[in-house]
């Protein structure tokens, strides 16, 4: 893997850090006017999410992390294991519960979305933003009421639980943003 | 489309005119003589922590030119012929990162003061600066700086405290066996952000005197004839009382280059000229450089040095 200097490290870059691929956020250079110049640099840590602050001499550099996003389908979970295929290749990828993670709520069979690849193996899944999810429990629709604004759980298809309006019912199809959790609106499929 | 149009917006370019004329009727007014030296010179500083742009020429047998990191080489050879107190304002350039408080080329002011204190000198930084930004001026030393918002006497604490006190407040992500690194780590992280204000720093380390006298101070620390005015925790200008004496100044660059050697850095050739003015006799002078973007920028309540030049570099 190519190394990269404190002047490279852009946001978005994938770098090693304590062994660990990081994902640079910001990179801030530091110079007291006659002294050694630095760069504080927040990193997040792919595998915890953790987001951290290291600062660096300028001019001294990291290794590379062999991090890839890649667009996947979902396909299945067996029970354990979730799984992808890349849909050129067809070639396909398993992830553990401790990958997946959050993600898993939002998973529905045959939706795209992406499977960060670290030395070629899944480290993290990231649902789609928008997914379209059936409403498989809650407290039965109270008709005609659609201007209140009042909420109710709803849990849905895929084991999320959102707040959707107080009319929905079992088996409405809704749409759902997964980076808030909020209900967006009902879907025509 | 290209994004063709200036970085600075037309209201910020009035008010860096208005900031550049008032600079300049300040000078006039106290008989200060501008002079516009070149940004071209065949040799430049040794400096471990600056770097300069290297400029190749058509004409191989004229070797390397340097652009300046600061007018400093040219005035000091005006003030040996005797002009009095001198200013330039102009450009100066510093290879290195861009950054929200950096540009590798920005608008230095910089004037010396022949037979003048820093003292005195520090008195007029602060009338030039209250022009531009109003509100009082305090002052602390180095050590009391460090004292005050690190906990610790810069002069006194070892390798092994300072390395302590970073690594339990900061993530340093590297280890140095150098007392100065950490140093430099600790205030630029935890001295400067918490300078309120205007803050003039004076007594620096004898080791960060690049071309101040130097000096002790009341404790016998070894310390270094300079002063820095911070405001808001951003450096906005450093002067000296000017070393003049030709065997100090020639053994500080051979200092220079050997630490440079050891950090692999490379090799600019020393300013001979310089030392030779230096050897016909500069008057005693206290002397001062002032980057005029970051006053603009504080001044201006401007977030980023980008906003108030003309076209930022490395700007999309």
């Amino acid at each position: 893997m190519a190394t990269y200097s404190t002047s490279e490290m852009k946001n978005g870059l994938k770098v090693m850090i304590d062994g660990e691929p990081c994902n640079i956020l910001e990179n801030e250079h530091v110079k007291p006017g006659k002294g050694q110049a630095f760069n504080r640099v927040k990193v997040k840590f792919l595998r915890t999410g953790r987001v951290l602050e290291k600062t660096f001499k300028s001019g001294d550099s990291l290794e590379g992390a062999d991090v890839v996003d890649c667009d996947m389908q979902y396909l299945y979970n067996d029970g354990e294991y979730w799984h992808f295929m890349e849909p050129e290749s067809f070639e396909q990828h398993q992830a553990d519960a401790k990958t997946v993670g959050d993600a898993s709520q939002w998973l529905k069979e045959q939706d795209t979305c992406i499977v960060t690849l670290y030395n070629g193996a899944p480290l993290a899944v990231t649902p789609p933003n928008h997914v379209v999810l059936e409403v498989v429990e809650t407290d039965p629709g109270l008709r005609g009421d659609t201007a209140t604004g009042g909420t109710k759980p709803a849990k849905l298809s895929t084991g999320a639980v959102v707040k959707v309006p107080l009319f929905m019912n079992v088996g409405d199809v809704i749409k759902v943003d997964t980076r808030t959790g909020e209900y967006l609106g009902r879907a025509k499929e | 489309m290209a994004d063709w149009q200036p970085t600075a917006s037309l209201a910020m370019l009035q008010e860096r005119a208005r900031l550049l004329a008032a600079i300049r009727a300040f000078m006039s007014d106290r008989a200060v003589m501008e002079v516009d030296v070149p940004v071209l010179s065949t040799a430049t500083v040794t400096d471990p922590h600056l770097e300069s742009f290297v400029v190749t020429s058509p004409q191989a047998a004229s070797g390397n030119y340097y652009l300046m990191t600061s007018p400093e080489f040219y005035l000091k050879r005006v003030l040996a012929a005797g002009s009095g107190p001198i200013y330039s304002l102009g450009p100066a350039f510093r290879a290195g990162d861009c950054g929200a408080r950096h540009q590798p080329e920005f608008t230095m002011l910089e004037w010396y003061r022949p037979e003048w204190t820093i003292a005195q000198l520090m008195d007029e930084v602060a009338e030039l600066v209250h022009g531009a930004i109003a509100g009082p001026v305090a002052q602390k030393t180095y050590r009391q700086a460090f004292l005050d918002h690190a906990g610790i006497d810069p002069h006194r604490a070892d390798l092994a405290q300072l390395r302590a006190l970073a690594q339990s407040r900061l993530s340093p992500a590297f280890d140095s066996d150098d007392r100065y690194t950490w140093l430099d780590l600790l205030f630029s992280h935890l001295v400067e952000p918490q300078l309120a204000g205007k803050v003039f720093v004076t007594e620096f380390p004898a080791t960060q005197a690049a071309l101040a006298q130097t000096a002790s101070d009341t404790h016998g620390n070894a310390i270094a004839m300079r002063f820095e005015l911070y405001i808001n925790g951003i450096e906005i200008a450093n002067g000296y009382q000017e070393e003049r004496e030709p065997t100090v100044l020639v053994k500080r660059f051979a200092e220079n280059l050997a630490l440079r050697a050891a950090n692999r850095q490379s090799q600019p050739p020393v300013d001979e000229l310089f030392l030779a003015a230096m050897r016909a006799g500069m008057p005693a002078c206290a002397g001062v450089a002032l980057g005029v973007d970051r006053l603009l920028m504080v001044a201006t309540g401007a977030p980023a040095i980008a906003a108030v030049v003309p076209f930022a570099f490395g700007q999309p």
